[in-house]
């Protein structure tokens, strides 16, 4: 049976079936394996033997070994599916399972691991650090492979013992859409024989026939244990190869463990595994069919390394060789692919069985899904063929610091004439992908069609771009690389076309498909100049069509993708236009018919009306507009913004060279305020008759583009004309101006903004103090307000109201413009955090939404005031992240002490009286630390003149800003605080250090795409609890509160904005650890994100999200320390939920299960709010006192 | 002296005349159960509206779909089944009204409001395949359509009624509105139509002005006893001039609106706000209102009580008996809990 389908799904379905056991934690790129077994088997879809395997979700990566570790010593066959850290963190119990020779595969989508900076994408970092660990490793290089393979290595698994790691590429191979042929059950059964398995069902523990594994040995004995299982190894790669014949046998698809491709008399040879291996060998097919001696070895078993097969593959004229790893190990004397292939080269060599030792050299590419073409590996073999090639090199990128890169050139094409490559160019919100997913699917079905699809997504969550390559032809397609020369480009919104060169993947005399707003008269005028010389120059067909208007006029606002889908089959005539159009419509009814009979109809009338709407725009032979795009960054920006930051903008991030890019991944804070992305055709504008100003509006606004200040009036002289203030509403400032600015460039439309506002219009409750507008109409205007806003005066901190969300909003933001989803729920948390501490702030933060939106480049959103200081921040891993906050606090600690120490002892040098007050002033009204930083100053005034001191001097020095007090806050999403880190947020809340933790809890795993996690909520549906959670969620406030001397808070900030500012403020003033709980309302809820704050105002009033304080400062001075901030419930739990789809859905799937988790919810809130009333209650004593001793002025 | 509460509404025999009608206290099984423990002769379900399946199917749809395909990481946030059940349909009421009758032992009545011709058939086949003892048509159509004549509206009402009762074989009810120009003939219209019984009457959701905020509210309350005498008024003239079972709802708080309704010719009384207000286990103490009342006025059957004040037959060209009905009404009015 054909199917297409990606790496991902062909890997899980054969897994799936030969499994009873799947132990799962998500990873990117690995995730959809594990969510799709979990569908499954919520599904009760059996395995090869009719049972249903049992999947369960752990708390990390370390979790899920251990569980695979402990069902395979059960006897079960068992899995995991994973990637990058997560395989990092198998590895212990990837060298027990190995150890004690226990049959099993893991599947790997390979993926980056984290060094300079994180990475999602593909390369063989990970791979490669477990490959000592005594796991086989079997790399399949396409979808079809991975499908395949997964196969071969669980036959093998059973067959030797020796547990197997199955990887293919993250993302090009595990994401990309390809034509492949299923193996069928009997396929399976075939090479799984079932005496096997009740062999390793044997080897299991069992009190019937007990034995002990796992001893600790000594020095007498482990060496000798540890050689034991040679023999076991030995003929793995016999085995291997065995299994891929009775594969060949059965299918007619032959595999080798190592494969050879290319003149049998090859001069130049290339080694490399992986996709990488599909483009060697297309391109080798290539350069021999011009006549060129070179050969393609291509690598599917990397462990055990098979010497023997490695060597009968190389043919013996191959004098000069590059072996290409998909990895960096800094420090060694090569890649490890390189190293083995040396190895067993040399071994031949001088043990006499192979006369010729070749020029080996080793490369590195494609790290990160950088991408390797036919060009590069043209290059390459260039390379090869100079006189003296260079030993070590790297090929796809520009290092003009060590020179190892190769040059290339970069035009060749390889491709079959017969294969259509087409580019589209959307935005994730227009449907662009899911349509070309259609489209590959109408065309897969063709007989005798193979089609390949791949996506290339943006780096921000909201107004994201995306970048389809779509090929379909005759031939099996064998292209794991972007498409560089396409016959057909679609660009689906026209402001692509201003920041990004749409035209350079377009091949000469290529269609450009426009959706353009402009009669089709006077489309062609309307582009900017490089696009239309671009146009002239490749000779390009534009046609254009008014998708947006057609698509509003069938009530589908917004998704184009059925209009464009239909133009680009009329025109690029890869069916027949009735077939098409009858496919499309085909497809539309299977896809939308799960979305109701209006939905369908709407689409088919997109359809008809497309055609109508397409015209051939006639390109004159010259060019006729002068405008220029919009510089991606403006001119006063700084010089790295521009040149790099602007490169990644531009999408020209692949041209910048090693020299321009920061060695450590240290980059400069606040680079999104350069990048002006105008997402949102709907911006907020505010109102200055109807505003009460009390900050509401940019409390609550998620990307920080509603700001507030107030001056004197006589500062408006040379406000622009548009420029809206209004006398300030307070006493004693007469004479002073208030204005609300709105960034309009910036605003996502996401209209918290508009909920948040108390105020209506009388007779109009639509109508508030602030209002979404048409952007085009007054984007203009306010880039000149904010230009002017922002000369006007900042709010004096010493002077803001701290204790008044109204207050706080006259304090700069230091976190704005992030990529988060419009109407995120997290961010107005961080942005508070910053407006509050920001400029003594450090951050850890995990690996999550927050680290992606807070530090994913090419802008981030973290930045500085006018005297250059803001939060510090850093991402170190997922699972780490308490304890890194708590090492930086450590750090932060140690070095307050060795200036107060410094300070004494210079004491009289500097003066008693500054030196006493620098050491006991206090500091925790934002006054008392303006005047200690003044202090710091005309210390560091002093010491600039006490150099002949010497050491202690310089000491004090390198420390002394340590003397203001440093706010240390670890911030994380549930999955960190309550899965994966939450041993160590556990551990660090016990030190008793003055560290404060805000968990963004979206009850969910967001950034992975709406997991399960231990605070997602009862009877809640989520990817891994696709059936509805059984289990309630865990209460870590109480958990927290147990130790007694942690300061606990639960927030909502859309229920009571007050107590959050409240929480916030003691939490940071507490001497000790803090925990704040945030309820973040988000995408993966299912809800209508502009009515987020609502659902957290309906949250606290059913009860289910009880707002409390526990102030450990209150038990001290005998006073009750559980605070009880909500009323008691009035709504029922249900009139919260049904606002939520992750609810609602079970009702549509399990309407019983969704009744019965429905009342045990609300029980659970009715229990849950008489044990919290009672608390608020007892008598402080009865709560734990604080026993650390009064901390010293440490 | 032991009475006989039995009844015959829709064909179907009820233990007494007291019938949950659609509210939320039969929004679930344990809800379901609780009214049948508490009494009540038989339930009818809360209302399937179409309309609202298909509202919450795309918006379903549009939830599952929001922010996929836009960022590498988070291709989706719901497991495909979230997207693939975004249309469930009726599913969720199916599943409500095929445990509930398979939970109580007493009849349980689905209610059904269409919008479209196939909406009504299709659902309604739908509800008798799940174990519908009969299915309520709750017929009303909305403010949105001012310039519907009223014989188009009567029209719709009886071309519902006649695919209805072409596509299902359980008895059909019609809930009526009382606002036709000649409720009568309507319901003789509807009778002839094949309607089993008719329900009298509907309250519709009436928007209110809140004067204070300036804003449109909804404007729906639990019904008042006062409510009563429009429905009843009706029942009286109808008890004995339709083939249809007759059933009163609107204005029953205690015992006597109940005996009220029976003595006007009503072959089952409902109640939802008597027992949102006061709970289900409230109907207990109206039955044994009814029992003690029939008791203390020797009726041994409801036979005896049912109709007992409806306007006589062959009243209707009669001035002079039509008076003497209104008297006898009016007389049954007054002396609320003298009985």
């Amino acid at each position: 049976m054909r199917a297409t389908v990606d790496g991902n799904e062909a890997a899980v379905s054969v897994a799936y079936r030969l499994n009873e056991v799947c132990c799962i934690f998500p990873i990117t790129p690995s995730s959809p394996m594990a969510e799709l077994a979990d569908e499954w088997s919520s599904r009760k879809r059996p395995n090869l033997w009719g049972t249903v395997p049992t999947v369960v979700e752990m708390q990390s990566e370390g979790g899920a070994a251990g569980a695979l570790h402990g069902a395979l010593q059960g006897g079960a066959l068992a899995t995991t599916f994973t990637a990058s850290q997560g395989l990092l963190l198998m590895i212990p119990n990837m060298y027990k399972i190995a150890g004690e020779l226990t049959s099993a595969v893991m599947h790997v989508a390979a993926r980056s691991v984290a060094a300079q900076g994180l990475s999602i994408f593909g390369d063989h970092s990970d791979v490669m650090a477990v490959r000592q660990t005594g796991f086989a490793l079997l790399a399949s290089a396409s979808v079809q492979e991975a499908h395949d393979l997964a196969l071969v290595a669980q036959a093998a698994t059973l067959a030797t013992r020796v547990p197997f790691v199955h990887f293919f590429d993250g993302f090009r191979t595990s994401h990309e859409l390809n034509t492949i042929d299923m193996l069928a059950d009997d396929d399976l059964r075939a090479l799984v024989p079932t005496e096997l398995i009740r062999a390793h069902r044997a080897r299991s523990m069992s009190p019937d026939q007990p034995f002990i594994r796992g001893t600790s040995q000594n020095p007498d004995t482990y060496f000798q244990g540890r050689e034991t299982v040679n023999r076991f190894y030995a003929p793995v790669p016999d085995e291997v190869q065995q299994a891929m014949d009775a594969l060949a046998a059965r299918t007619g698809r032959a595999y080798r463990i190592v494969e050879y491709a290319g003149h049998p008399d090859a001069d130049r040879v290339i080694v490399s595994m992986g996709s990488a291996a599909q483009t060697v060998a297309e391109t080798v097919r290539h350069l021999c069919a011009r006549g060129e001696r070179v050969g393609a070895v291509h690598v599917r078993l990397f462990r055990p390394f098979p010497a023997e097969a490695l060597l009968a593959a190389i043919p013996p004229t191959a004098a000069r060789i590059a072996v290409l790893d998909r990895t960096k190990e800094p420090g060694s004397a090569g890649e490890p692919l390189f190293l083995d292939v040396t190895a067993a080269l040399a071994d031949a060599v001088t043990g006499g069985e192979r006369d010729l030792l070749p020029l080996v050299c080793g490369g590195r590419y494609g790290l990160s899904s950088k991408e390797l073409t036919p060009a590069m590996v043209a290059g390459i073999f260039a390379e090869l063929g100079r006189e003296r090639p260079r030993r070590r090199f790297t090929i796809g990128i520009t290092d003009d610091v060590s020179g190892t890169s190769l040059p290339y050139e970069p035009s060749l094409d390889i491709e079959p004439a017969g294969t259509v490559r087409a580019v589209f160019f959307g935005l994730g919100s227009d449907g662009t992908v899911g349509a070309n997913k259609n489209t590959i699917k109408i065309l897969a079905a063709e007989a005798g069609m193979h089609a390949q699809g791949y996506f290339v997504y943006d780096s921000k969550k909201s107004g994201s771009q995306t970048v389809s390559h779509l090929r379909f032809g005759p031939q099996e397609i064998r292209a794991p690389y972007l498409i560089e020369q396409a016959s057909f480009v679609g660009c689906h919104h026209g402001g692509i076309l201003e920041s990004i060169d749409v035209l350079g993947r377009a091949a000469p005399g290529a269609t450009l498909l426009l959706n353009s707003a402009e009669p089709a008269d006077q489309v062609w005028d309307a582009l900017p100049r490089p696009v239309q010389e671009k146009i002239i120059a490749k000779g390009i067909a534009l046609w254009a069509v008014n998708a947006s208007q057609i698509a509003r006029e069938a009530g589908l606002a917004g998704r184009i993708n059925t209009v464009l889908q239909t133009c680009f089959f009329a025109i690029s005539g890869v069916l027949p236009r009735d077939e098409a159009i009858a496919s499309i419509k085909s497809a539309i009814s299977s896809t939308y018919a799960r979305r109701g009979a209006d939905v369908v109809r709407r689409n088919h009338a997109a359809v008809d009306h497309a055609l109508a709407g397409l015209h051939q725009i006639e390109v004159p032979g010259q060019v006729t507009s002068a405008r220029m795009p919009p510089p991606a960054i403006p001119a006063h920006a700084p010089e790295f913004v521009r040149t790099v930051t602007g490169a990644m903008l531009a999408g020209r991030g692949d041209e910048l060279p090693v020299s321009v890019l920061p060695a450590d991944g240290t980059y400069p804070s606040g680079t999104a305020a350069y990048e002006k992305r105008n997402i949102s055709d709907l911006v907020a504008e505010w109102d200055p008759q109807m505003c009460i100003q009390c900050g509401n509006c940019s409390f609550v606004c998620p990307h920080s583009v509603i700001r507030s200040t107030y001056y004197d009036e006589s500062l408006l002289s040379g406000a622009p004309p548009t420029f809206r203030s209004a006398p300030l509403d307070a006493r004693g400032l007469p004479d002073t101006m208030f204005t609300l600015q709105v960034y309009a460039e910036d605003c996502t439309g996401c209209e918290l903004c508009v909920q948040a506002c108390p105020v209506a219009a009388p007779g109009d409750p639509d109508r508030k103090a602030i209002n979404l507008t048409d952007r085009t109409a007054v984007v203009e205007a306010e880039r000149q307000n904010v230009a002017f806003f922002e000369t006007l005066p900042v709010a004096d901190r010493s002077r803001v109201d701290f204790g008044t969300v109204r207050g706080t909003q006259f304090l700069q933001p230091l976190f704005e413009f992030s990529g988060a989803c419009a109407g995120c729920g997290e961010t107005p948390y961080l942005k508070l955090l910053s407006q509050l501490f920001g400029d003594r702030l450090l951050i850890a933060n995990a690996t999550g939404c927050s680290s992606i939106y807070g530090g994913n480049l090419p802008t981030t959103p973290w930045t500085t005031n006018a005297e250059g200081r803001g939060p510090a921040w850093s991402n170190s891993l997922f699972e780490d992240n308490a304890e890194f906050g708590l090492g930086l606090r450590l750090a932060a600690d140690q070095h307050g002490n060795l200036a107060r120490e410094r300070l004494t002892q210079l004491g009289e040098h500097i003066g008693a009286g500054l030196v006493n007050e620098l050491l006991t002033a206090p500091q925790s009204r934002e006054a008392e630390l303006r005047s200690q930083r003044e202090r710091v100053q005309e210390l560091k005034r002093r010491l600039g003149d006490l150099q002949d001191l010497g050491q202690p001097v310089a000491d004090l020095r390198s420390v002394v800003d340590h003397l203001v007090r440093r706010s240390v806050w670890l911030v994380g999403g549930d999955g960190w605080a309550y899965d994966i880190g939450s041993g160590g947020l556990d551990h660090v809340l016990s030190t008793g250090r003055d560290v404060n933790v805000l968990v963004l809890d979206t009850e969910v795993y967001s950034n992975t795409g709406g997991q399960s996690s231990k605070a997602t909520p009862l009877g809640a549906i989520a990817k891994f609890a696709a059936a509805g959670k059984t289990m309630p969620k865990k209460d870590l406030a109480l958990q927290a509160i147990a130790y007694g001397y942690v300061y606990v808070a639960r927030v909502a900030m859309g229920a009571d904005p007050q107590q959050t500012l409240r929480a916030f403020r003691e939490a940071e003033a507490y001497d000790g650890p803090s925990l704040i709980i945030a309820y973040s309302h988000c995408i993966a809820h299912g809800i209508d994100m502009r009515d987020g704050l609502g659902q957290q105002y309906r949250a606290v009033a059913s009860g289910y999200w009880p707002l409390i304080r526990y102030d450990p400062v209150l038990r001290t001075a005998g006073q009750n320390p559980f605070l009880l901030d909500s009323p008691r419930p009035r709504i029922s739990l249900a009139s919260y939920r049904r606002g939520e789809l992750r609810f609602r859905s079970l009702a549509n799937s399990d309407p019983q299960e969704f009744e019965r988790l429905g009342l045990l919810a609300q029980q659970a809130v009715d229990q849950r709010w008489d044990t919290y009333e009672e608390m608020a209650s007892r008598a402080p004593a009865t709560f734990p006192a604080d026993a650390r001793k009064a901390r010293e002025e440490t | 002296m032991p009475v006989d509460l039995t009844t015959s509404y829709l064909g179907l025999e009820l233990r007494n005349p007291l019938i949950a009608s659609a509210s939320p206290l039969s929004n679930t099984i344990a809800g379901v159960r609780q009214l049948a423990a508490a009494g009540v002769g038989a339930i009818v379900l809360y209302s399937l509206f179409e309309e609202q399946v298909r509202q919450e199917a795309a918006e379903n749809a549009a939830r599952a779909e929001a922010g996929t395909e836009s960022f590498a990481e988070s291709l989706s946030y719901f497991p495909a089944a979230a997207d693939a059940d975004a249309d469930p349909g009726p599913r969720r009421y199916l599943s409500l009204l095929e445990r509930a009758a398979a939970a109580v032992d007493i009849p349980v009545i689905a209610s059904l409001n269409a919008v479209t011709a196939g909406g009504w058939t299709g659902y309604a086949a739908a509800l008798e395949q799940a174990g519908a003892a009969a299915i309520e048509l709750n017929i009303y159509h909305p403010l949105g359509e001012p310039l519907l004549t009223g014989r188009d509206v009567e029209q719709r009402h009886i071309d519902i009624v006649t695919s209805v009762k072409a596509a299902v074989g359980v008895p059909v009810a019609v809930k009526l509105h009382p606002y036709f120009s000649s409720i009568a003939e309507m319901a003789q219209r509807l009778d002839e139509a094949g309607a089993d019984g008719l329900v009298l009457f509907n309250r519709f959701l009436q928007p209110d002005i809140d004067a204070e905020t300036l804003t449109v509210s909804a404007g729906f309350g639990l019904s008042s006893p006062a409510e009563a005498r429009l429905p009843r008024a009706w029942i009286a003239l109808l008890s004995g001039r339709v083939r249809a079972s007759l059933a009163a709802t609107t204005g029953v708080d205690d015992a006597g609106d109940v005996a009220r309704y029976l003595l006007a010719g009503a072959d089952a009384v409902m109640t939802a706000s008597a027992l949102l207000r006061r709970g289900p286990m409230y109907a207990g103490a109206l039955l044994d209102g009814l029992a003690g009342w029939m008791s203390r006025k020797g009726f041994g059957t409801l036979a005896q009580v049912r109709g007992l004040l409806a306007m006589p037959a062959g009243a209707d060209g009669s001035a002079r008996e039509r008076a003497g009905y209104v008297t006898a009404l009016r007389a049954a009015n007054v002396g609320n809990g003298q009985w």
